[in-house]
C-alpha cells in the first residue's frame, strides 16, 4: 500500500489518511448541502459518519463515491486526486460503496449476482469469446465472497426471493467482491430488524478484523459506537467534529447539535 | 439443464447462461442444408427463396436481439444497419466490384463504422429517448438514400447480378447455393452470438439492462459494453443487408424505412426477446405467416396483429420461452 506522495501536496493532513476529503462543497440552487466539509479515513479504521436527519450525510456519499460532483474543494484516495473520475474508475482505484437502498440483480441467482461483480471490477476489457461459466477464478472469487457473508448455501436461489436480511448481505457481498481498499457503507443496517442487525454488525467486526478500512454512515447508535474507532460528525453539511467515540460523545459542540440536550448515546 | 455442459465440474447455478441445442445442432443443420433438394423433389423451389428470406432475417433479428433483448436497449433504427449492408453491395456493384469477398466484409464494415457513430450518440440516452433517437438516425439515412439520384433515389438500385465468390466453387446465382451460403453464415452468426452472449461481454450486457447502477458501482463500464454490442449487431445487420441484396436483386430506400426496423422488433418480440433462438423463430414465424397469409387476404397484417397480441399476452417471453424448460428463469 502506497502511504506515501501525501507530503508534496499542501495537505492538511498526516500522510496515513486513506481518504481525505477537503473542504468540499456542493450546492443545490441556494442550499448548500456540503459546506467545507473536511475529514479523513485512515488506513485500516472503522469510521463512522454520523449526522442528523438532513445533515447531508447522502449528499457527501454521493460525492466520495463519484454520484454526484462537488462545486468545490478535492477528494483524495490513497495520495491521488479523485475529484473528477468517474465511478467505475474510483472502484477500480478500491473505492467501493454499498447502497442504504438494495441494488441487486434480483432477477440472477445470488451466485450470478456475485459473479457478476468480480467481472464488472476486473480492469481488462471484459472477453467476447471466453465462456464466462468456464472463468473458474470469478466463480472461486464469487463463492468464497458468498461464503464470507454467509449467504453461500443460497448461491442457488433468485436474488429478488431473499429475505430483506439476506439481500442486505448480499449487497456487502457485492461490494467486496470489487476488491474495496476503503468500503463506503451507507446504512447498511436500514431496515433490518434486531437480529439481522446483530449479524450484520458481527459481519462488519469480522472485515474491521482483516483490517478492511470502512466508512460507516449510520443511524444505529449502538452499532456505530460498537464498530468505530473514530467518529465525525456532520451537522448542516458540515464536519463539526472528528474523534474518538468516548470523545464523541463528551463533545459539547456535538450534544448540542446533533443528540440533543438530553440525549442518550446508548451502549 | 438436463444436459451438462461439462460433467467434471457440479452444474453452475446460473441463469445468465444461454444454452444452444448442443447435439441437436447438427441433425437441425444436416435438415436445413437438405431442404432446397427436398423442395424440388416436392415440385416447391419457389420456396428455396422463401427459405433464405428467413434465413437472412433471422441474421438480422438475432444480431437486433443482441441489443435489444440481451441488452434491454430498445433499437428502432435497425434497418438503417441492413440498408446501410445493402447499399454497400450495391454502389459496389455499380462501381464494378462484384466479389463477395470485398464486398460483404465491406458491408459489415460501413455498417459497424455507422453504428459506432450512432451508438457512441444515442447510448448516452435512455428509455423513449434512445428510441427516438435511434429512430431519427434511422431515417436520415432513409431519406439519404431516397435523395441519392446517382443511385436510383427513391426507386432504388437494381443489381446487375449477384455477388460472385470467386475461388470457390459456388455460382450465388443458382438459388440453391446462394441458400446454402445463406445458411453457412447464418450458423456462424449464430454460434458466433451465442458463445458472445455467454462470454463475460454478453454477461455484463445483460447485467447492466438489469441494473445498470449496480454495474457501475462494481467497477464495470456500461457504455463501453453496450457499445461493443451495438458495434457488433450493426455490422451483423450489415451482413443480412449484403445478403438481402444479392436475394432482391436490387436495393432501395424502403429497406432502412422505419417500418422495417418495427418489423425487425416485431421478429425478436415474437420469437423471443433476449433468447438465443428469438430471431431465428421469430424470422421464421413472421415470413411464414406473411407468406400464407398473403396469399389468403391483403388484410394479412391484420391476422399478423392478432398473433402479436396473444403472444404478447400469452408467451410474453416469446415462442422461444414455450420451450424453455425452468420456469422460473425470469419469473
Amino acid at each position: 500500500m502506497r502511504e506515501h506522495g501525501n507530503t508534496e501536496r499542501a495537505s492538511p493532513l498526516p500522510a496515513l489518511s486513506l481518504l481525505q476529503v477537503h473542504r468540499l462543497v456542493k450546492r443545490f440552487g441556494a442550499l448548500t448541502a456540503t459546506d467545507e466539509a473536511s475529514f479523513d479515513v485512515r488506513a485500516g479504521e472503522t469510521h463512522a459518519l454520523i449526522g442528523p436527519n438532513g445533515a447531508g450525510k447522502t449528499t457527501l456519499i454521493h460525492q466520495i463515491s463519484g454520484a454526484l460532483a462537488p462545486d468545490g474543494g478535492g477528494l483524495f484516495f490513497d495520495g491521488e486526486n479523485v475529484t473528477a473520475l468517474p465511478v467505475p474508475r474510483r472502484v477500480q482505484a478500491g473505492l467501493v460503496r454499498s447502497f442504504q437502498i438494495t441494488s441487486l440483480y434480483r432477477r440472477f441467482t445470488v451466485l450470478d449476482n456475485a459473479v457478476l461483480a468480480v467481472l464488472a471490477r476486473r480492469p481488462k476489457a471484459p472477453s467476447w469469446w471466453r465462456p464466462a461459466r468456464a472463468d473458474e477464478a470469478a466463480f472461486a472469487d464469487a463463492e468464497a465472497m458468498l461464503a464470507l457473508v454467509g449467504l453461500g448455501a443460497l448461491a442457488g436461489r433468485v436474488a429478488g426471493s431473499l429475505a430483506h436480511g439476506e439481500q442486505r448481505q448480499l449487497e456487502l457481498a457485492l461490494a467486496l467482491a470489487a476488491r474495496p481498499r476503503l468500503l463506503l457503507l451507507d446504512e447498511p443496517m436500514a431496515g433490518m430488524g434486531p437480529d439481522e442487525s446483530a449479524r450484520m454488525v458481527e459481519l462488519l467486526l469480522a472485515l474491521k478484523a482483516q483490517r478492511l478500512t470502512l466508512l460507516l454512515v449510520e443511524h444505529d447508535m449502538d452499532a456505530v459506537f460498537r464498530l468505530a474507532d473514530r467518529v465525525s460528525v456532520l451537522v448542516g453539511g458540515r464536519v463539526i467534529a472528528t474523534g474518538a467515540p468516548d470523545e464523541i460523545r463528551q463533545d459539547a459542540a456535538v450534544k448540542q447539535a446533533y443528540l440533543g440536550e438530553d440525549a442518550e448515546t446508548g451502549a | 439443464m438436463s444436459t451438462p455442459a461439462s460433467p467434471a465440474r457440479p452444474r453452475r447455478q446460473t441463469l445468465l447462461h444461454h444454452r444452444g441445442l448442443g447435439p441437436w445442432t447438427w441433425a437441425v443443420l444436416a435438415l436445413l442444408a437438405a431442404l432446397p433438394p427436398l423442395l424440388q423433389v416436392m415440385g416447391l423451389e419457389f420456396y428455396t427463396v422463401v427459405a433464405t428470406r428467413v434465413l437472412i432475417f433471422a441474421i438480422a433479428a438475432s444480431s437486433l436481439n443482441l441489443i435489444l433483448g440481451f441488452g434491454g436497449l430498445v433499437s428502432f433504427g435497425h434497418a438503417a444497419f441492413v440498408g446501410l449492408g445493402a447499399y454497400t453491395v450495391g454502389v459496389l456493384m455499380e462501381a464494378g466490384v462484384a466479389s463477395a469477398w470485398i464486398a460483404w466484409p465491406a458491408a459489415m464494415l460501413v455498417s459497424g463504422l455507422a453504428a459506432a457513430v450512432i451508438g457512441a450518440i444515442s447510448l448516452r440516452t435512455r428509455g423513449v429517448y434512445f428510441i427516438m433517437i435511434t429512430l431519427a438516425f434511422a431515417q436520415m439515412f432513409h431519406y439519404l438514400a431516397v435523395s441519392l439520384k446517382a443511385y436510383g433515389g427513391d426507386d432504388g438500385l437494381p443489381l446487375a447480378a449477384r455477388s460472385s465468390l470467386t475461388a470457390l466453387p459456388v455460382n450465388l446465382a443458382d438459388d440453391a447455393s446462394f441458400y446454402w451460403v445463406a445458411l453457412g453464415l447464418f450458423a456462424l452468426v449464430f454460434a458466433g452470438l451465442q458463445r458472445l452472449v455467454n462470454s463475460p461481454l454478453g454477461w455484463l450486457l445483460q447485467a447492466a439492462r438489469e441494473n445498470e447502477t449496480r454495474v457501475t458501482a462494481t467497477g464495470g463500464r456500461v457504455f463501453a459494453v453496450q457499445w461493443s454490442a451495438f458495434i457488433i449487431a450493426g455490422a451483423l445487420a450489415g451482413l443480412a443487408g449484403a445478403l438481402l441484396a444479392n436475394l432482391n436483386g436490387m436495393v432501395s430506400p424502403h429497406l432502412m424505412h422505419w417500418s422495417q426496423s418495427g418489423q425487425l422488433m416485431v421478429m425478436v418480440i415474437l420469437g423471443g426477446a433476449g433468447a438465443v433462438w428469438g430471431g431465428p423463430l421469430g424470422a421464421l414465424v413472421f415470413l411464414l405467416l406473411e407468406e400464407l397469409l398473403s396469399g389468403v387476404t391483403i388484410h394479412w397484417q391484420f391476422a399478423l396483429g392478432a398473433i402479436l397480441l396473444a403472444v404478447v399476452l400469452f408467451a410474453p417471453r416469446g415462442l422461444a420461452g414455450l420451450f424453455r424448460p425452468r420456469g422460473d428463469a425470469h419469473a
